[in-house]
């Protein structure tokens, strides 16, 4: 009983951990809007960690700049603009359409459209051979068969 | 043919994720490279009176090597950082950022500065402007104030010979 609350009790904390690592700002509607902005955003330290969501001094530091730019009266457009001029499109997660990054946008209707070609084409071809020829005889003596059956 | 195309399909993949595992994803490309160094005013390192400004070394192609008391790969650049101001090659000046415990002066003092300036970004707020994002990392400078070139990662003697000096020929340094 005692070893089942212990694990009722782990259970129950682990959400308690699953926090996001940004320090709680003075003003929730700007932390709240942070948090959304740099949810979207790369840490230049942990690569695979949104700056959101990294504990890197440099991801703390960056959160503090869109914070006090936000205080500031800086739109979402004006610090994503900020954070680009300096680190380049490799902070965002959603990279800008342009001519660098068409193919990586394009790439699955491309092959979406690769596929559906193949497979028409396969079916196309597939209504176009005419059916094997049987031989007369075999047929006859199916025929047989299954009257047989009946 | 028609049965090899799956094979040959499956070494183009491998061929492509062969290339992307021994890509360095550090080696993030700098939006900055062509365009005008930052500019800053900072206090010196042991001498807080004085100043230094990009400014400052107009008309000479440069160095700026963003490092810190607490990094260790900077540690391991320091003796070739040492050889090349021995040299006379060229001038660097040594970004000190984000040294929150102070230990900067004392450093150079103890190992010997390979610096021209030290300025002092204890914010860490003009090596955001430089897009930095781990010590070291060094910009190459020219005369005009342009950043020509990005290195992330300590200078290795390979590195510099290989990827320096003939960026330093092309200046004109």
């Amino acid at each position: 009983m005692k070893s089942l609350l212990f694990c009722l009790a782990l259970v129950l904390s682990a959400p308690l951990f699953a926090g996001e690592a940004a320090p709680v700002g003075d003003d929730p509607a700007i932390e709240q809007r942070m948090v959304n902005l740099a949810s979207d955003l790369r840490c230049l330290v942990c690569q695979n960690e949104s700056l959101a969501g990294s504990h890197a001094e440099l991801a703390e530091d960056l959160r503090r700049e869109i914070r006090e730019q936000m205080k500031a009266g800086k739109s979402d457009k004006e610090v994503i603009e900020y954070l680009t001029n300096r680190y380049g499109d490799f902070v965002l997660y959603k990279p800008p359409f342009k001519p660098v990054t068409y193919l990586l946008w394009l790439g699955p209707l491309i092959f979406l459209g690769a596929g559906v070609g193949a497979w028409y084409w396969v079916l196309r071809k597939r209504r176009a051979t005419p059916p094997p020829a049987v031989d007369p005889d075999q047929l006859a003596a199916a025929a047989k068969l299954l009257d047989e059956k009946q | 043919m028609k049965r090899w195309l799956p094979l040959i399909l499956f070494l183009v993949l491998v061929g492509f994720f062969a290339k992307g595992l021994f890509l360095n994803p550090r080696e993030v490309p700098s939006p900055l490279i062509g365009r005008a160094a930052p500019a800053f005013t900072l206090p010196l390192v042991g001498d807080p009176a004085r100043t230094f400004s990009p400014a400052d070394m107009k008309g000479r192609v440069w160095l700026l090597n963003v490092w810190a008391p607490w990094c260790v790969s900077c540690r391991q650049e320091h003796p070739v950082l040492m050889q090349i101001a021995a040299s006379g090659r060229v001038p660097i000046v040594g970004l000190n950022w984000k040294d929150k415990d102070r230990e900067a002066q004392a450093l150079l003092a103890q190992r010997g500065s390979p610096y021209v300036a030290v300025p002092d970004d204890v914010s860490g707020k003009v090596g955001i402007d430089y897009g930095v994002t781990g010590t070291p990392e060094t910009y190459v400078i020219d005369r005009q104030g342009i950043i020509r070139m990005k290195h992330i990662g300590p200078i290795g003697p390979e590195v510099w010979k290989d990827k320096f000096e003939p960026k330093l020929k092309e200046l004109g340094a």
